[in-house]
């Protein structure tokens, strides 16, 4: 085995731990962590992608390197938009919850399921 | 943009810097608008308006006569290492589209989000402007760029831009609504990075053209496609994935409610398209496209069947989004399977029509719903009574917007959906006639049970808490003629939907 295939596998393992923590946990930070977990091994994946690629004395293909930076300004980005809901939301209703709790939409919002 | 990649690949059209400017302008407002704020946020925003319709009408203009793709090549810098924006006919058709669409909200949005004179900058207001801009600028770029991580970036601007919009209000349910929006975006976006890692790991390049011509059917691209299509998917809010759309649309103020539901779902949309049809050579796999067909019928009944029960006008309008955007997905098994007859360019035309009909007739049916709630206080539809009478244009607005939704004749939507069922006739698939008829029959049901109830019978007229100005009321009108006078354009002129596309249609498919 490979080191770039050891890192691909590992990839896919993190992406499949994020998944899981992104739909199966029902409280928004832990999805929030879910989703960093998620981006961490798509990075690898393509980290294993720029090793692969190695060739004319780099040790790997920049291109990929340069999208990992850019998803990672992206994820950061995403990361700090969604914990200041989380925030907001804490300070608005007091509770963090992706439950629709309050009494104007649960006469509506029945049949959503 | 293949037929002719040879020649053109590297050379930029003479009109090309069109393409820069169209996403240079919106982001220079988006930049002035935030640095200076107040109420130069607003005045920002109607420059950048006024410029971005006359370079969106350029640009359909200069496809249109020279009938072949505007290219431009950033930097000289040529493909596989450069990015290329390119603007063939579906992204001229969107370019435009927008550029309407976002200037009726803005003058709709002048009442409700204009900052005082003498007055303090207030955070909604000013955010209103800086996101519109921003909405503009990222729709922009996913319908310009020729490059898969480029689209990637986009994808994510498009999310960001959005999701503050549905926050706007700062209630708890908006907030809510706008997380878990947030929350499928980016489990859709990484979905769709991970699928241009496999990509680039396999054919080294993000170029879409250069992919085109690399691409062989194998697994890395099966997996590839199906993932990003699955992420795209929950953006689009394609059925079952569309939980999160009726509260963030129905909860975001109306003017913001307009952009999501008639253009920011639809970038996700152009995407998936962009891949089918122009990444992927021949090589589409029909049972893939039977699947998208299916999911979209399921989304056409459900959405239609819920939209019908709902008590708010908002969450009905939202729930409508739904639906109609399944009538989108019938596309693929239409086109899919049937390349080089006929009927694929029939049922392509029909897809595009009905992107555009519902994008202008969504925004004038939440521009309308948006005037009664403020006019009356509340938008419960069993009482509703006698609202024609105090607002009869808003509601002539509803009435027309609501007949290019069901698809009745002289409409965009009848075209969109007659193409389609025509095409689905032909090709021997009748049970996608069959959903788009019984998809109308109950778009028709909520319509109508809407509608009486705004005409109904009361003596007294309803008490409005707020004086509804004629202008205001005429906007949602204009967007819905437009949505209307689509279904008069002659079939013609509709060639420029398949500009610049690889030969995957038949020729005169009517």
């Amino acid at each position: 085995m490979t080191s770039a295939t050891l890192f691909g596998l590992c990839g896919a393992i993190l992406i499949g731990l994020g998944l899981f923590e992104l739909i199966t946990d029902p409280h928004p930070l832990r999805k929030i962590l879910g989703f960093n977990l998620l981006g961490g091994g798509v990075f690898l994946v393509l980290g294993v992608v720029a090793r692969r690629g190695a060739a004319a004395g780099y040790l790997g293909d920049p291109v990929p390197q340069a999208l990992v930076i850019t998803g990672i300004v992206v994820a950061f980005s995403a990361t700090a938009l969604a914990v200041a809901l989380v925030v907001r939301l804490s300070e608005v209703s007091g509770r963090v919850s992706l439950a629709y709790a309050s009494s104007e939409q649960t006469d509506s919002d029945g049949a959503e399921g | 943009m293949i037929a002719d990649a040879a020649t053109s690949l590297d050379a930029a059209s003479t009109h090309g810097y069109l393409l820069v400017l169209a996403i240079v302008v919106p982001v220079g407002g988006v930049l002035i608008a935030t640095a200076v704020g107040g109420r130069t946020a607003e005045r920002t925003a109607f420059a950048v308006i006024a410029a971005g319709l006359i370079l969106g009408f350029a640009i359909l203009l200069d496809v249109w006569m020279t009938s072949r793709p505007l290219a431009y090549v950033l930097g000289n810098w040529a493909a596989p290492l450069g990015i290329t924006l390119r603007a063939d006919g579906i992204s001229a058709v969107m370019l435009v589209t927008t550029a309407l669409i976002i200037a009726a909200t803005a003058l709709y949005a002048c009442a409700d989000f204009t900052i005082p004179r003498d007055g303090l900058e207030a955070r909604a207001p000013f955010v209103f402007w800086v996101l519109l801009l921003a909405v503009w600028a990222a729709l922009n770029t996913v319908f310009l760029s020729g490059d898969l991580f480029n689209l990637y970036v986009a994808l994510e601007l498009l999310t960001f831009a959005a999701v503050p919009l549905v926050a706007l209000s700062g209630r708890a349910e908006a907030i809510t609504a706008a997380l878990r929006y947030l929350l499928f975006a980016l489990a859709g976006s990484i979905f769709y990075l991970l699928g241009v890692a496999l990509l680039y790991g396999a054919y080294g390049t993000l170029d879409i053209i250069l992919l085109h011509q690399r691409i062989r059917p194998e697994l890395a691209v099966s997996l590839a496609v199906a993932m990003m299509t699955a992420g795209l998917l929950a953006k689009t809010a394609l059925f079952p994935l569309h939980f999160w759309l009726p509260p963030a649309h129905a909860g975001a103020p109306p003017a913001a409610s307009a952009i999501l539901s008639a253009l920011v779902v639809k970038g996700s949309f152009f995407l998936i398209i962009r891949i089918w049809f122009d990444v992927l050579p021949g090589s589409r796999s029909l049972a893939a496209a039977q699947v998208l067909g299916v999911m979209g019928a399921a989304a056409i009944l459900f959405g239609s069947i819920v939209a019908f029960r709902q008590a708010r006008l908002k969450l009905l309008i939202a729930y409508s989004t739904v639906a109609q955007i399944g009538y989108l997905f019938l596309l693929f098994p239409l086109v899919v399977g049937f390349e080089g007859s006929p009927w694929s360019a029939t049922a392509w035309t029909g897809g595009w029509i009905q992107l555009v009909s519902h994008a202008f007739a969504k925004a004038a049916m939440f521009m309308a719903a948006g005037l009664i709630a403020q006019a009356l206080g509340h938008d419960r539809i069993d009482d509703l009574g006698g609202v024609a009478r105090a607002l009869p244009l808003t509601v002539l607005a509803f009435a027309i917007s609501g007949i290019s939704l069901m698809g009745v004749p002289p409409s965009g939507g009848f075209v969109a959906k007659w193409l389609m069922l025509s095409a689905s006739v032909e090709e021997g698939q009748w049970w996608w006639a069959v959903t788009v008829v019984a998809g109308g029959l109950i778009a028709g049901a909520y319509v109508i049970r809407v509608m009486t109830r705004m005409l109904g019978p009361r003596l007294e007229l309803p008490t409005l808490s707020v004086k509804v100005d004629r202008w205001r009321q005429s906007l949602p009108l204009s967007l819905a003629i437009c949505a209307m006078l689509l279904g008069l354009l002659p079939l013609q002129s509709l060639e420029l939907l398949q500009v610049g596309l690889p030969h995957f249609l038949g020729s005169a498919g009517r």
